[in-house]
Formats: C-alpha cells, sequence, structure tokens
C-alpha cells in the first residue's frame, strides 16, 4: 500500500527525491525520534527525582489529578482537530483547513493556560523550581512541554496565517501533515507524562 | 463533513496518495482515547489493586500506539517512517531504562 502511494506520488512529481519519500517527512520523523531522546531524559530524571523531596510537598500532596484529566482530554480532542485539518488540507479545502487548524490552537492555548494555573497554584503550595529535586524535575519537565505546545500553537496560527494569504511554498497539504506530526507527538508526549508523573504517585 | 472525506480506509486520494482513515473514522477513534483516558483516571478513584500498574501501562502504551499509528498515519505510510521514529523511541528506551537501572531505581 505504502509502496503504491509513494509511486503514486512520484508520477505526480510530488517527490523527486533518491528514497521516492518527501525529505520535509523524512526529516521531520528523525527529528521526532531524537526527540523521543530529549523527553526519555526528562522523564527519567523525573522518576529517579520525584521521591527527593526534602522540605516540600510531596508530589500526591499538590496534584490535583481531576484538573489536570480535564487538561489531558483537551489536549488528546486536539490531536482530533488536527487530523481533522489535515485531512481537509488534502481535500484541498481551505476553509475547514484553517477552521480545524484555529481550533486545535485554541486548545492547545487552553492546555497551556491550565498549565500555567497549575504551576501558579503549585508555587502558592510552596514548591518553587529549587524547593526539592522534586520540583526541580517536575517543572523542567513539565515546562519543556508546555514550551513545545506553545511552540506548536504558533506554528499553527502562522501556518492559518499562511493558508489565508496562499502563501505556502510546496504542497500544502504536505506542510499542514508536518505541524500535524508535530502537534500529535506533542500529544503522544503527554500520554506518557500524564501517567508516569500524575497517575503513579511516588 | 462531504461525503469526498468519507473514503475508506487505505484508499487514495486523486493526488495518489494514502492520508489514512476517513473523517468519521478519526472521530470514532477519539472516542475510543476518551474512553480509555476516563479509564486511565478511574484508577485514581477506584481501588486497582494489583492491577493499578498493569492497567495503567498497558492503556498509556495502547493509547500511544493509536495515536502514532492513525492520526500520525504511520500504519497507512512507507515503513521507513516507522523504523525512524520507532528505533529512536526504542533507543530512549533502552538507554533510559539502563540509566535507571544503574542507580537502583526498580529495586526501591
Amino acid at each position: 500500500m505504502a509502496d503504491t502511494a509513494v509511486a503514486h506520488g512520484a508520477d505526480h512529481g510530488a517527490h523527486h527525491t533518491s528514497t521516492g519519500l518527501s525529505n520535509n517527512k523524512l526529516g521531520m520523523w528523525i527529528f521526532l525520534g531524537s526527540e523521543c531522546l530529549l523527553f526519555g531524559g526528562l522523564i527519567s530524571t523525573y522518576m529517579l527525582y520525584k521521591g527527593r523531596v526534602g522540605e516540600g510537598p510531596q508530589p500526591d500532596q499538590i496534584y490535583d489529578i481531576p484538573f489536570t484529566s480535564v487538561s489531558s482530554f483537551v489536549l488528546l480532542m486536539s490531536s482530533l482537530t488536527m487530523v481533522l485539518a489535515v485531512s481537509a488540507a488534502h481535500r484541498n479545502d481551505d476553509r475547514n483547513t484553517n477552521l480545524w487548524l484555529t481550533v486545535t490552537a485554541i486548545l492547545g492555548a487552553t492546555f497551556v493556560g491550565g498549565q500555567v494555573y497549575e504551576f501558579t497554584a503549585f508555587y502558592r503550595e510552596g514548591l518553587g523550581f529549587t524547593t526539592s529535586l522534586f520540583g526541580s524535575s517536575f517543572y523542567t519537565l513539565t515546562g519543556f512541554h508546555g514550551v513545545h505546545v506553545t511552540v506548536g500553537i504558533i506554528m499553527l496560527m502562522a501556518l492559518v496565517g499562511m493558508v489565508r494569504r496562499n502563501r505556502i511554498p510546496g504542497s500544502k497539504a504536505e506542510t499542514v501533515e508536518m505541524i500535524g506530526l508535530y502537534w500529535h507527538f506533542v500529544d503522544i508526549v503527554w500520554i506518557v507524562i500524564f501517567t508516569l508523573v500524575y497517575l503513579i504517585p511516588a | 463533513m462531504s461525503t469526498a472525506t468519507e473514503t475508506v480506509t487505505h484508499e487514495s486520494t486523486e493526488h495518489g496518495e494514502s492520508h489514512g482513515a476517513s473523517d468519521k473514522q478519526y472521530i470514532v477513534i477519539a472516542l475510543i482515547l476518551a474512553v480509555l483516558t476516563a479509564i486511565e483516571v478511574s484508577t485514581y478513584y477506584v481501588d486497582f489493586g494489583p492491577l493499578f500498574l498493569p492497567t495503567l501501562f498497558v492503556l498509556m502504551i495502547v493509547k500511544f500506539v493509536i495515536v502514532v499509528s492513525y492520526f500520525m498515519h504511520l500504519k497507512f505510510d512507507n515503513k521507513l517512517f516507522s523504523y525512524l521514529f520507532y528505533s529512536g523511541l526504542i533507543l530512549a528506551v533502552s538507554v533510559y531504562v539502563g540509566a535507571l537501572a544503574t542507580f537502583k531505581f526498580f529495586l526501591s
């Protein structure tokens, strides 16, 4: 199936590369593979230090599971709206592409807003960045993820503007798909963080 | 959604490239993910006993694979993309499980 798709793509002059595949897509998957190493390091550091609390609050004393569950659900649903945007882009349906990209950005912003609220609440409860090894590793891990989501939102909004002005060089559908891959990756990283950090107590 | 969106899985588009499932199928997949998340969250309220950790790990892996396979289209795309991504993932898991083991994390 995939071979057929590639062959067809080549017939249309889409990917004149030595592999017959899009170099952009290949590069994106290599980047995402390398991102696994980044987040793997941050997650394992957190796992190692989550019990090193010292004077600050324990993880199970400050985590608000119902709140984080809603945030997780919002981010999960943003993956649906993203894939609907990619689907619309492949149909050359600019109106729905922009609609779903905007909804995805709004859901992402809701998640980041929730994270800012959570960080503020934790800080007020006595968990600063340097309070304990647990605090440092927690803020570093979830902060890095939050930055990734924020970068994703910026890319989504830029994409909306570019689609609206028809200023995307090359394949519009492929560009939307690239941003989509990044966005879904951010979602799967949160799937892991939600389980390992929040649901499994120290 | 228009009827054009309701193409069957694996069906090619006018450009001859596979774009995975239809919009309806994506919505069904999202509902499945939502149900799995609800089960995950239920472990916080209900005592799963010795099944607590296995349940969470299985649900996490299933959700991860569903998103990667369907939303990221790895199931429908060229296998080279899968090899690249899963190589990075397996390398990361191996390295960090090894690193945690050196700190006797799994014994504590």
